[in-house]
């Protein structure tokens, strides 16, 4: 035997799971306004800070404060929030059609609507996100037509990809919002791949590539980051951090790591950490962070931290691995609510206008929902072709398909 | 004796091994606190130890390429990728690492690692929860891989495959979870405990691999299937009325050759049915097997029914699956033959 301690594996735990009282004081939250905020054009190394700490606008008593403020005008505010407002009716129907049978499974952002729908904001048309499946958000604040979301849920004769893929996986190309793969991180070099390509083209436009906490784990968020590095690639990598990962918590994947932004670091790509349920500065970073992109300065990371209320998705119940009051002692808050209160104290919105909104967005949904219904749901009404099963394997079908078709009978 | 369901199959192999064997690891993608989606990890955190049985960072190639290293160790790694649409990320450590380590060592290192995923459709899941990949694994030399259709071989053939020395893929049929599913999809789910495979013995026991099992003895033709094609062939017996002698293959490397050439020389015709896309499937390689062995026995062109070659669709999902209708037409087309 040898005279060296024994080794033990270290295995990561939450604080807190089901049958625990989810505590958060220990967390340490920036005062919102307190973050410096640095010329687009400071070097990666000094500005390593910003990875540590969370850029915050709205404070407690619902004001803008701080060099990150005073970005977006009234009329944007106010559209802001009803962007998020229709983005969580949106969930709710389409979580509910679900449960009714109509679909067969869906996915909420729910306590994340601000980080999609504030950075669409910052877009310019020609500019492409590579989303995963819970930026929503994205497609609904740049105007896609809920009711072409809706079919794509319903995966019915109107759905845009002909049945094809699970619901939530939409996909526009002239809405700046790539086709969603299941397969966790697979877009984020592919974003890396499209921002070079306008660089390589002499183009303007910039590309966005979205991913999970958990997913950062993947060795292609690091491919990523490894080529967005050396080709400066005009690039704003987003981190949403929902703290988990279906029933997996974020420090499985963050490591020995202090923060997920931090991981930008050994790249020399400047990261910055965001608090996710602000809109105002989920807007003031991305404007940033694109801003350097579209100088050709090169690559940003942002890590948004944020919340994940909901559950995973139709298929998953937290309650068995983590405290069901853990969302509500969540410390930072609603982002509805949050901008709600931050535009009542502006004087631009009241509770009753704000009761209106709610009854004119839910209106609007539900009108949505009935049109895309009378093209049918999953399993009523008229269908995606099972024809279409063999179109877009190839640009042309080759023999052995057409064949195949014929025998299937379409 | 207890009934199970596949996933409580599942769990009780785990359970057995870790039991008897300190040196079993169990790991993957919320595999451990939780139990897996699929739920057949449940309790072996709480029993075993957070060191035996842990949730892994999402990364396929560290959860594979990690098993590796610690088969090699000594450790007897019985690894979970959540789904097999997403084993990809790890197809490195397991082509080039793990099938090799034996032979390009000079059996100086080994990598005894079993490699658990959920495969196959059925459950609305579209392209990236429904693949059926085992041909990527079948043409791999070094790695042996296994199917099992219902509760009493998979407790049985998980334990095999754990005790085994070289490296195991694992290929759950997620729809033969809850029940015996045989594609008749309008009908309500039979759950397992009415199947007498469900019938699983308490402790220790093994199904040995390699070998196939004859799960409906008959004369007309011989139906070569695994997994969840092997309810939809006895539907297809059933409702045709063609005595067909189906035979499980429940291992698919190594391949039980001599119970497939004996029932083959028997029937004389013979169908093969998967799941997965049909060119360049592991149907390709039973049909030709069947040829080299039974050529002269033949009386009918062998006939392959299986998914089409597109991506496994949502929507239409039951227009790509090969349910008992189309199988059912083989056998009538081979019997005219
Ligand atoms: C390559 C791959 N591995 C595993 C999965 C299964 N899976 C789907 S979502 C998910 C959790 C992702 O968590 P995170 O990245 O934090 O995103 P969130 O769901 O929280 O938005 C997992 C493991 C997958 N889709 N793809
Ligand atoms: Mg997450």
């Amino acid at each position: 035997m040898s005279d060296h301690p024994r080794l033990s594996l270290h295995v990561p735990e939450p604080e807190f799971r089901p049958g625990a009282k989810p505590d958060f004081s220990g967390v340490t939250i920036p005062r919102a306004g307190t973050v410096r905020r640095p010329p687009v054009d400071t070097a990666p190394e000094e500005i390593r800070d910003l990875a540590y700490s969370i850029i915050r606008v709205l404070n407690r008593a619902g004001e803008a404060v701080g060099p990150w403020a005073d970005q977006l005008s009234d009329e944007a505010l106010q559209a802001g929030l009803k962007t998020m407002m229709k983005v969580r009716a949106y969930d709710t129907r389409m979580q509910m059609a679900q449960r009714q049978g109509k679909t067969s499974f869906y996915m909420q952002c729910t306590g994340e609507e601000a980080i999609a729908c504030a950075f669409q904001m910052a877009l310019e048309p020609g500019d492409m996100n590579f989303p995963t499946y819970r930026q929503q958000g994205l497609l609904i604040a740049s105007g896609y037509p809920l009711v072409d979301m809706m079919c794509q849920i319903y995966s019915n004769s109107r759905d845009p990809m002909k049945g094809r893929q699970l619901p939530v996986m939409y996909s526009s190309k002239a809405h700046g919002f790539f086709s969603i793969s299941g397969n966790l991180g697979t877009q984020y070099p592919q974003a890396v791949g499209w921002a070079m390509a306008s660089a390589i083209k002499g183009d303007t436009c910039i590309a966005a590539g979205w991913i999970g906490d958990g997913s950062t784990a993947e060795s292609d968020f690091h491919s990523a980051l490894v080529f967005a590095s050396t080709y400066k690639a005009p690039v704003v990598l987003n981190i949403v951090n929902n703290q988990w990962a279906i029933s997996t918590f974020q420090g499985i994947a963050r490591g020995g790591s202090g923060t997920f932004a931090a991981r930008g670091h050994g790249f020399g790509i400047p990261a910055l950490r965001v608090d996710g349920n602000d809109y105002l500065a989920v807007y003031a970073v991305a404007r940033w962070a694109i801003e350097r992109a579209r100088r050709n300065l090169g690559p940003t990371l942002i890590e948004y931290v944020t919340y994940r209320a909901a559950a995973h998705s139709t298929s998953d119940d937290p309650a068995a691995y983590r405290p069901k009051e853990e969302s509500e002692a969540w410390p930072l808050g609603d982002p509805v609510e949050r901008l709600k209160n931050h535009l009542i104290v502006k004087k631009l919105w009241s509770e009753e206008r704000h009761t209106q909104a709610v009854a004119e967005v839910e209106a609007e949904v539900i009108a949505a929902q009935k049109e895309a219904e009378s093209y049918g749901t999953l399993h009523t009404g008229p269908k995606a072709s099972g024809r279409d099963m063999f179109v877009d394997v190839f640009k042309e079908m080759p023999p052995h398909l057409r064949r195949q078709r014929q025998e299937a009978g379409y | 004796m207890p009934t199970m369901t596949m996933i409580e199959a599942i769990r009780d192999a785990h359970d057995v091994m870790m039991a008897r064997d300190d040196n079993v690891v169990v790991f993957g993608e919320d595999v451990g606190y939780f139990g897996g989606v699929f739920r057949c990890t449940r309790g072996l955190q709480q029993k075993y130890g957070r060191a035996r049985c842990f949730d892994t960072p999402i990364n396929e190639s560290g959860i594979v390429g990690t098993a590796i290293g610690m088969a090699a160790y000594g450790l007897r790694p019985c690894i979970e990728i959540q789904f097999a649409d997403y084993m990809y990320p790890a197809y490195d450590q397991l082509v080039s690492e793990a099938a090799r380590l034996r032979h390009r060592s000079a059996n100086d290192f080994a990598a005894p690692v079993t490699v658990r995923m959920p495969t196959g459709g059925g459950i609305f899941g579209a392209q990236t929860h429904s693949q059926s990949p085992e041909a990527l694994f079948t043409h791999v030399c070094g790695l042996k891989t296994v199917v099992p259709s219902n509760p009493y071989d998979a407790k049985g053939l998980l334990i095999s495959a754990i005790e085994c020395d070289d490296p195991v893929i694992f290929l759950e049929p997620k729809r033969l979870y809850n029940g015996p599913f045989d594609g008749h999809h309008d009908r309500p789910v039979v759950p397992w405990a009415k199947h007498p495979l469900s019938e699983v013995p308490e402790g220790h026991y093994s199904v040995p691999l390699g070998v196939a099992s004859i799960r409906r003895p008959g004369t007309a033709l011989t139906v070569l299937a695994y997994g969840t094609m092997v309810y939809v062939a006895e539907a297809a017996a059933a409702e045709s009325g063609i005595d067909a002698e189906i035979i499980d293959l429940r291992t698919l490397l190594p391949l039980d050759t001599d119970t497939i050439a004996a029932s083959v020389e028997k029937t004389r015709r013979c169908v093969i049915v998967h799941e997965a896309t049909r060119t360049s499937g592991f149907g390709a390689e039973l049909s030709a097997t069947v040829q080299e062995m039974c050529f002269y026995h033949l009386e009918a062109p062998i006939i392959r029914v299986t998914g089409w070659d597109t991506p496994y669709p949502h929507a239409q999902e039951w227009a790509y699956f090969p349910g008992p209708q189309r199988v059912g037409e083989a056998f009538r087309r081979v019997m005219e033959a």
